[in-house]
């Protein structure tokens, strides 16, 4: 640990670091604007310099390592007059454009200039002007306002991993550009703007919508995909205005997908606010009481045998703890939380959760992919399959769908027969795993929701024990899940009571007439053609699928606008916040079904948040460890049996739109038909 | 002159390139200079070439050279647009470098820079203004092509370009009696062999 | 003066055979076994005892800079790369060996990589110099043919293999670690420091980039002696240097003279003189562009080495002498290299992105006199902004010679603002 001197203060610190980070250790702030923790150092904005004892020059604290018996100062007149230098450069060509720039009131660079900047100019020449340039539909560039620095093209390059951004020309010519205009092909493209020092990379949907400063921000969690990443969501009155990222290095570090950014426009559309009920084929518009009375009516006298619940992706802890229990009360077996029909039951923990955590990808030296594209089921995820490669020495494989992972991936094959081939020790890469430390097998849904999904958990199992990848030390075993609600729902046991029916169970009930009533809480993903004649509940916040075939519809919440408990794919748990209410009649999703249990006769044993949230913790004692993970526990699960042929499908065919929310964004709309476009130019 | 950063638009398309076999021989020779996966380095002289071939350096070969080399075309741009050697536009089949760094211009480029420029036609003759060629004791230096003619004047220029437009190719370095950078007259050292 | 007895580059005009058999006969590639005999460290020592400094510009100690490269080769191969980027506005002597002697000049590759442990060397030649470079390939070639590069060069037991790297027109990847950007193929945008080239250069492996002139004279000091060399010149400031002498002289033209000569001397005995005679004179350039000018003055006296010349705040640079007479735009002629700084800044940096531009512009006012007196020294503060804050020397280079205007010559940037306000207010 060498010992520096900061400002007059002796400090030790870790050997390896840089000068602004012993700094930072110290307390002493540093200005900078290239500098970023997760992107490699650029050194070029020349704002952090300091002063070093013997040193001829200022250097540049950002690059500089550590030395021994280093003499710091940071606040000495040499160090003031460096960076009121630097950021008079950097305004000198910088418009003054600061009341209709967007970046106005989180900029950097308006703040740094009240710290550093002049009152005046003494730049009289004519300010470079600067194409913008096309970035697609959610960057919008302002390019007379960027600073050159090359954030936004190190996070694409390395983070991202879409080697399309640079900067062309040279000098004071130089230009951040694609050169070729097109959309940047990542599915991370919304970090730019947060990367963005300055106004130059702005949000395209947010564009003057609303300023920092008119915003409530409410810290959440995202329910887009079974990642579970940490959002800050800004409200103004009811609506939600944008969607940020919060630091979460066990999660999604500060990174959010394209989608969890930008589907919340679909929040405004297509919003059930208010109950509805069938009457001559026709939903009509009714008050809570007469929805209730529906499905009073409908269900008086009916054997539990013939009702059946499903579940949605998207849906909180509370309200699936209340839906199981109202189906317990009405003597139904009939559960589901698993709409995509995964070969997941509900076994031991570790059968079914990311067992080594989000940052257990960190530490793994060798990784098999089993029937998942993480990059469109988790992008934040796959970011950091991407970091771990970058850091070198891990090998990795897949088994499925033939895909641009943005690292590179030996394809060892497409389908279960090649699973097959490796727990056997047939291929060469079962060599490498059995060699790595830390092995990681991620097994997706495309490999679990399907009829053999059961053999394949089973063999994937078996691979795990040969590898000796769950141990004590270690558990090298990960569903990668793609909804937000999956290991909660399985937590709370979701799942067919004994001599229930399953989802494909129940449709085909439906079809034969044996189930008379579905419950679907927020479940849009089945195939509702299918559901019959049935009498159809839905509770949902979307007129999506299962809204259109509903025979009552109960209006819910979305992610947004309740507390709500969620698991992640990695079985912790989080708790997100109410940013905004529900619109109109709409109301938090417990309530509802503790509000239509009680009509029913069925009253459910808890009238607060705190007494449902007691409620989960007594099904099951892991939703007392908020935001914690670990390992789940390991015992027999999965079905030995004949695997098919057919190869593994990610379940995620079109990234942009896998919700009721996404499906009802028109800016993930412009993401799909700017991404078709892209494919169909190569 | 204005250097160029964003995909020129004002250029005639050019639906495809692909290099002689002559040249992809020479880009295969090129890349074994370097080791195992630095083909990269190979960059800058396989642009040359392609632009050698073409007479300029359209997006298509880029994107050629991209490919060759297993680079990701916005890093060969970025190159291409960095170095001022790279013609992103066609040009006349001489291309006048006219140095005007100042020891040049303390010799009087400026002149020779309006010869040039009354004789550039777009076609035959293409004028640039460049930084210092590295020829100052010869100044004022013009690269055509790739020659350098030197001890230029006004009048020098336009004999030399006269004989281009003749057909001819004058012969480059100074046009004054003159031992390349020895001094005029003859050298001051050197002398006793 | 120097005698041509002690001088290094006995082709510099191309007078003579540059080939093979024609270098020969000039002592090129005599007994370069014995030369590597003396080892590794060996000729680094002697190396160092000669005093040589770095003829690039910057005059580090040459055997100073090969020693830095690690005693051993470990994982990561050594490289010897070759700084051939020769772009300094009034420097032009890298070219004349490059053309005339590249014999001279290979072998010093050969004995500098074997000196610094490496199998393979680059030479990075500006793309300008296209028949520089094809003359060097050919030289190459014929070092092969004849056993002196190679597996087992000139029979040393030593693999050494040479390339040619051409550039494509960027002054700043004459700047080592820019070059080292360019020759990986990125653009040449120079490193931060540390780390440094001899622990992770080229592909990150242990490298060193010495100037064509430092490599050229390295094999005729080792077969003659440090000693030899270091009693030419003046102590620290030692040997033989080639001087570029252009601008105003009637003359203009590259030599090699001894290191200190003085500078009049060197334009009266090899330029011809100043035209119009030496009170003609009005400021010369003794380093290159980068460097402050010098009045008439200093000039009557200054001698040509790196301390003199640092001692009267300029600098010896790549010792491309610029003359000026009693008839030059001084300021025009600042402003063109400030033009010239523009032109060139890589972009990469804050303060050199930025300042150059705002310092040509600014410049490009006082040329006519566009300005107010106050922005003399506002220039003045921009570019001590720009000095010392940048990542590469390009900063400092661009600042130099206008801190040198107007150190020198800053009652006629005044004279001129007053006489346009002055003009405007008759109007």
């Amino acid at each position: 640990m060498p010992k520096m001197k900061i400002d007059g203060v002796e400090i030790e610190v870790p050997a390896g670091i840089t000068v602004l980070q012993a700094c930072e250790l110290a307390g002493v702030e540093i200005p900078r604007f290239c500098y970023h923790e997760r992107l490699s150092i650029a050194g070029n904005c020349r704002m952090c310099l300091v002063e070093q004892e013997k040193a001829p020059k200022p250097i540049a604290s950002c690059a500089m390592p550590v030395m021994e018996n280093m003499v710091i100062h940071t606040n000495t007149p040499m160090v003031q007059k460096a960076r009121n230098g630097v950021m008079e450069f950097l305004l000198i060509n910088h418009p003054l454009d600061c009341p209709i720039c967007d970046q106005g009131g989180e900029c950097d660079l308006q703040d740094q200039a009240m710290a550093y900047g002049f009152d005046r100019s003494r730049y009289h020449e004519n300010k470079r002007a600067v194409p913008d340039k096309e970035l697609g539909p959610l960057v919008k560039t302002s390019m007379n306002r960027c600073i050159h620095c090359t954030r936004c093209i190190r996070f694409a390059t390395e983070v991202a991993g879409v080697e399309e951004l640079g900067a062309t020309g040279r000098g004071e010519s130089m230009e951040v550009t694609t050169y070729v205009e097109h959309a940047l092909s990542t599915e991370l493209s919304g970090n730019l703007v947060d990367l963005c020092p300055v106004g130059a990379l702005t949000s395209k949907p947010y564009a003057f919508e609303a300023r920092s400063w008119e915003l409530s921000k409410t810290e959440s969690i995202d329910v887009m995909d079974g990642l579970g990443a940490n959002i800050r969501v800004d409200t103004r009155g009811a609506q939600v205005m944008r969607v940020l990222p919060r630091l979460n290095d066990d999660v999604n570090e500060e990174w959010i997908s394209d989608k969890t950014r930008h589907a919340l426009d679909g929040l405004r559309h297509q919003r059930l606010d208010r109950p509805y009920v069938r009457r001559a084929g026709k939903l009509v518009e009714a008050t809570w009481d007469q929805a209730f009375g529906a499905i009073e009516a409908k269900l008086k006298g009916l054997d539990g045998a013939k009702i059946a619940a499903i579940s949605g992706d998207q849906c909180d802890a509370e309200a699936m703890v209340a839906l199981k229990d109202l189906m317990t009360a009405l003597g139904s077996p009939n559960i589901d939380c698993r709409q995509d029909g995964a070969k997941l039951d509900g076994g031991p923990r570790g059968s079914y959760i990311f067992n080594p955590g989000v940052r257990g990808i960190d530490s793994a030296d060798a990784v098999l992919l089993i029937g998942t594209n993480p990059r469109w089921e988790s992008p934040v995820l796959n970011a950091r399959l991407r970091k771990r490669y970058l850091a070198g020495h891990c090998a990795m494989a897949s088994v499925g769908p033939a895909v641009d992972f943005t690292y590179p991936v030996e394809r060892l094959g497409a389908g279960p027969a090649t699973l097959r081939d490796l727990v056997d020790g047939k291929l060469g890469f079962f060599e490498k795993l059995k060699a790595a430390k830390h092995p990681l097998i991620i097994i997706g849904m495309g490999a679990l929701a399907r009829e053999d999904g059961a053999a394949v958990l089973a063999l994937a199992r078996d691979l795990a024990e040969k590898l000796d990848a769950v141990r004590a030390d270690w558990s090298g075993f990960a569903i990668l899940h793609t909804t937000a609600a999956r290991v909660g729902g399985l937590d709370l046991g979701l799942v067919p009571a004994e001599g229930g029916r399953d989802v494909a169970g129940i449709l085909a009930g439906c079809e034969k007439r044996e189930i008379e009533v579905v419950y679907l809480l927020a479940a849009d993903e089945i195939d509702t053609k299918r559901l019959g004649k049935a009498f159809v509940i839905y509770q949902g916040h979307h007129g999506d699928a299962g809204a259109h075939r509903a025979d009552v519809i109960l209006p819910g919440a979305a992610y947004t606008e309740k507390p709500g408990t969620y698991v992640n794919t990695e079985g912790r748990v989080q708790l997100g916040q109410r940013a905004a209410y529900p619109p109109g009649d709409a109301r938090e999703d417990w309530a509802v079904l503790r509000a239509l249990s009680e009509r029913l006769g069925k009253t459910l044993p808890y009238d607060s948040l705190n007494e449902v949230r007691a409620r989960l913790v007594t099904v099951n004692r892991n939703f007392a460890a908020i935001d914690q993970q670990a390992a789940g526990s390991w015992g027999m699960f999965g079905k030995a049996g004949t695997v098919s042929d057919a190869p593994f499908v990610s379940p995620i065919a079109n990234f942009y739109m896998t919700c009721p929310i996404s499906r009802a964004s028109k800016t993930m709309a412009e993401c799909m038909a700017s991404r078709a476009q892209l494919m169909a130019a190569e | 002159m204005a250097m160029i950063t964003a995909d020129p638009k004002d250029v005639p398309h050019v639906g495809q390139f692909v290099f002689t076999p002559e040249n992809l021989a020479k880009v295969r020779e090129l890349m074994s200079h370097y080791p195992a996966g630095r083909q990269a380095s190979a960059v800058i002289a396989v642009l040359d070439l392609a632009q050698r071939q073409q007479g300029w350096l359209p997006r298509v070969a880029m994107d050629e050279v991209a490919k060759l080399l297993d680079m990701a075309p916005i890093r060969v741009y970025e190159i291409a647009t960095f170095y001022t050697m790279f013609q992103l536009k066609p040009r006349g089949k001489y291309l006048l470098q006219v140095c005007t760094t100042t020891p040049c211009w303390l010799r009087g480029s400026e002149a020779v820079m309006k010869a040039c420029q009354h004789a550039a036609d777009g076609e035959t003759f293409s004028v640039q203004e460049v930084e210092c060629l590295g020829g100052c004791v010869n100044a004022p230096v013009v690269q055509i092509n790739d020659d350098f003619y030197e001890d230029l004047d006004e009048t020098s220029m336009a004999k030399v370009l006269d004989a281009f437009r003749r057909g001819e190719t004058p012969k480059p370095g100074p046009q004054v009696d003159r031992q390349t950078s020895a001094p005029i007259g003859g050298a001051t050292t050197l002398r006793s062999e | 003066m120097l005698g041509d007895k002690d001088r290094i580059f006995t082709n510099l005009y191309g007078a003579h055979d540059w080939h093979l058999a024609g270098a020969r006969a000039r002592g090129a590639w005599d007994n370069t076994k014995a030369i590597l005999d003396k080892g590794h460290d060996g000729i680094i020592d002697e190396m160092k005892k000669s005093g040589l400094r770095g003829r690039g510009g910057a005059g580090f100690p040459t055997g100073l800079k090969w020693s830095f490269m690690p005693k051993e080769v470990k994982d990561r191969p050594h490289y010897l790369i070759v700084n051939a980027d020769e772009s300094e506005p009034g420097t032009c002597k890298d070219r004349d060996i490059l053309r005339h002697d590249p014999h001279l000049f290979i072998e010093g590759c050969l004995v500098a990589g074997f000196a610094m442990r490496a199998n393979a060397g680059y030479i990075y030649v500006r793309g300008e110099f296209y028949n520089e470079a094809q003359n060097l390939i050919v030289a190459i070639r014929e070092a092969y043919e004849a056993g002196l590069l190679g597996k087992n060069a000139c029979g040393s037991g030593w693999d050494f293999d040479l390339y040619v790297h051409r550039g494509a027109g960027a002054y700043i990847c004459g700047e080592e670690t820019a070059l080292l950007e360019s020759l990986e193929g990125k653009k040449g945008m120079p490193r931060l420091k540390p780390p440094f080239p001899a622990g992770s250069g080229l592909y990150g492996c242990p490298s060193t980039v010495n100037n064509v002139e430092s490599i050229a004279v390295a094999p005729t000091i080792l077969r003659r002696g440090a000693a030899w060399f270091a009693g030419i010149g003046r102590p620290n400031n030692t040997g033989t240097k080639l001087f570029c002498i252009s601008g105003h002289v009637n003359k203009p033209c590259n030599v090699e003279e001894e290191m200190g000569i003085p500078l009049r001397e060197l334009i009266d005995r090899h330029a011809g003189g100043v035209r119009g005679g030496w009170d003609n004179l009005l400021a010369v350039i003794p380093g290159g562009a980068s460097v402050p000018l010098l009045p008439k003055s200093i000039c009557d006296t200054v001698l040509m080495d790196f301390d003199s010349l640092r001692d009267q705040r300029s600098g010896l640079g790549t010792a491309a002498v610029i003359v000026m007479d009693k008839s030059t735009d001084v300021v025009k002629a600042i402003a063109r290299l400030s033009y010239f700084y523009k032109h060139e800044s890589c972009g990469q940096c804050t303060p050199c992105r930025e300042g150059t531009g705002w310092m040509w512009r600014v410049m490009e006012r006082m040329v006519t006199g566009n300005a107010r007196l106050e922005e003399i020294d506002a220039l003045e503060e921009v570019t001590k902004q720009v000095e010392g804050h940048t990542i590469c020397a390009l900063g400092d280079a661009a600042a130099w010679p206008i801190q040198g205007l107007i150190r020198h010559f800053r009652p006629e940037m005044e004279r001129r603002i007053r006489a346009r306000t002055e003009k405007l207010a008759a109007e």
